[in-house]
């Protein structure tokens, strides 16, 4: 094998983790790009920003307020072990939490690039078919934004693969535990003679997220034809 | 009855109309683009509220401000045929017929099989929306909200994104609708020969107000009509009845009011319903039967109307056995001829026009 254990395992727990990271941020990211999209409601700009700040916080700082939230001493931390006995800090959930709020811009920004294109002419003629306003989400809307959807996805997976401070800060490095492809990168160059596992794994991950947006730009075309546009 | 009274203010644009409409029949919105044709239609399908207004059909309220009533659009039963088709994008043709027929409620009075049938949708069903030409497109926007089996058609202008080609390939769906199915329709133009070949009611919209109102027949007559479709197209709209094929000229024998007249039209049974226009220009006045002329149509009547219609012309109105007429002579001829209320005359028609297409009625070739 090219790669030696360490680094499969680093492989595979970043795919873990990445695939975490968008199943639990896929559904929240939909309702908020609808929300800020299509609503008008006071305090919209304030949650358009919150969702934007992890793009321009360093990702220490949210690492470090996740631990103030989440942590075992947190507010929601200890509620979620005591309530669920899910364990977030030091924790392959942690990092995928971590990753997916570093993410979560990412997702909400191409979604609602894709929603802004959604013809609210066909949502007043499927109203006028006869479709309530769930049915036409579901039927109408969300068909009509897979491009978003698909490419949004793809894109916070491939950030998800290379998220470094946010899941440092939260999770710390513990192999086959939280030690994703960049902390396993960043373990080999601080270690005598990691020269050569650095260089793989930098490519690994230059092959991965170039692949991701290859694969994101190639189904949001798929979709974008067979929706004739 | 669909009754509409509907008030809507917004900056640099007021609506306020009322209108009623027998049903079922077809109401024709006709009036200049910007006129608040396509906002009426919106606020009687719910898209839009008005400021204040009712609208009810047939005794079901839909809108009623002051009583705090608003039915929303999906609960209206009105299939709403949009200007732009407005597919579904990501649907089949088949599946978006199917995406309205399965939200339908209420008694179902078409099924796919009809729908399919009527608008010769058949060979369409596997296409995406993206394949379809515009008249294509819009015969399956039409099949589409007839299966939501609507007690109310709306149609926004639909054939004016279609070339001329295309709006003779879609209007005759359009009249088989009025004619099987009965189903009221309420339909935006600002296109004459669209009203002149579907309407039975003709509202008359000028700046977000309604102008005139009524039956085609007596809207066609009104010189209210003349400001917007202009001189040319004035005439009395006639729905006629075809009596039967004269043996000597073989041309088509059809009742106007008292009167009939001959057209070459081959083909229509006896007691086919068949509407004509005679436009005011194309009518001559006779104070006695006429002779040694050319035109084989006249009709006699009284006058019962002379007004004035242009600095040196006037539009006399014309009853013969009931059904009215108009034309348009000089104030000379009316001076010399001592036309007056009350006058016996006989009006010749030069030219017949069927449905927006021309006959003309001067000795044909084979006559």
């Amino acid at each position: 094998m090219w790669l030696n254990p360490g680094e499969s395992e680093a492989l595979r727990l970043s795919l873990a983790v990445a695939t975490r990271s968008v199943g639990f941020s896929l559904a929240p990211a939909i309702g908020l790009a609808w929300l800020l999209t299509r609503r008008r409601f006071a305090g919209r700009t304030l949650v358009d920003a919150l969702v934007h700040l992890p793009l321009v916080l360093p990702p220490v700082v949210v690492g470090y307020l996740l631990l103030l939230v989440f942590g075992t001493h947190g507010v929601l931390g200890a509620w979620l072990e005591r309530a669920f006995g899910i364990e977030l800090v030091f924790t392959r959930n942690g990092a995928a939490l971590a990753t997916a709020v570093m993410s979560f811009p990412l997702m909400v920004r191409a979604m609602r690039i894709s929603l802004e294109t959604v013809d609210r002419g066909l949502e007043d003629a499927a109203r006028t078919l006869g479709a309530g306003g769930f049915d036409r989400f579901m039927t109408i809307t969300l068909p009509l934004m897979l491009p978003g959807i698909i490419a949004g996805g793809i894109t916070a997976f491939a950030a998800a693969l290379g998220e470094f401070g946010a899941v440092i800060t939260f999770v710390s490095n513990i192999p086959g535990e939280t030690r994703t492809l960049p902390l396993a990168l960043y373990t080999a160059l601080q270690s005598p003679g990691g020269d050569r596992a650095a260089a793989r794994l930098a490519l690994l991950s230059l092959t991965l997220g170039l692949g991701g947006l290859l694969l994101s730009e190639w189904f949001a075309r798929r979709v974008r034809r067979l929706l004739g546009h | 009855m669909l009754s509409v009274a509907a008030a809507k203010r917004r900056p640099g644009f007021s609506l306020d109309v009322a209108f009623d409409m027998p049903t079922p029949g077809v109401v024709a919105l006709f009036g200049r683009s910007g006129c608040g044709k396509s906002t009426l239609v919106d606020i009687i399908s719910g898209l839009l509220r008005p400021d204040s207004g009712r609208i009810t059909l047939d005794g079901a309220e839909w809108l009623d401000t002051q009583r705090r009533i608003n039915v929303p659009p999906e609960r209206r039963g009105v299939g709403y045929v949009f200007q732009d088709a407005r597919l579904f994008p990501h649907l089949r043709v088949a599946g978006n017929l199917r995406y309205a027929l399965s939200r339908a409620n209420g008694a179902h009075f078409v099924d796919l099989d009809t729908v399919v049938d009527l608008l010769g949708l058949g060979a369409l069903m596997g296409r995406r929306t993206h394949q379809l030409s515009g008249g294509e497109r819009q015969r399956v926007a039409i099949g589409r909200a007839l299966l939501t089996q609507p007690r109310l058609l709306l149609l926004d202008e639909p054939l004016a994104a279609l070339d001329a080609a295309r709006r003779d390939e879609v209007l005759p769906y359009l009249e088989t609708l009025r004619d099987r199915l009965a189903l009221p329709m309420v339909y935006v133009t600002h296109r004459f020969a669209e009203v002149l070949q579907l309407a039975t009611h003709l509202v008359l919209m000028q700046k977000g107000g309604v102008l005139a109102q009524g039956g085609i027949g007596a809207m066609s007559l009104d010189p209210r009509l003349r400001s917007i479709i202009g001189r040319d197209e004035v005439g009395a709209i006639i729905d006629g009845r075809v009596l039967g094929v004269d043996a000597a000229s073989r041309l088509t024998r059809v009742r106007v009011g008292g009167g009939e007249l001959k057209v070459q039209t081959p083909g229509l049974e006896t007691g086919t319903a068949l509407r004509v226009q005679l436009l005011a220009r194309d009518i001559i006045v006779s104070t006695g039967p006429p002779q040694h002329l050319s035109v084989r149509n006249s009709l006699e009547g009284i006058i019962t109307e002379i007004h004035d219609d242009e600095a040196d012309a006037d539009l006399v109105t014309i009853d013969v056995g009931g059904t009215r007429i108009m034309a348009r002579i000089t104030k000379a001829a009316t001076r010399e001829l001592g036309l007056g209320k009350g006058m016996r005359t006989w009006a010749l028609v030069k030219t017949v026009s069927l449905r927006g297409h021309s006959f003309t009625s001067t000795a044909s070739p084979d006559a």
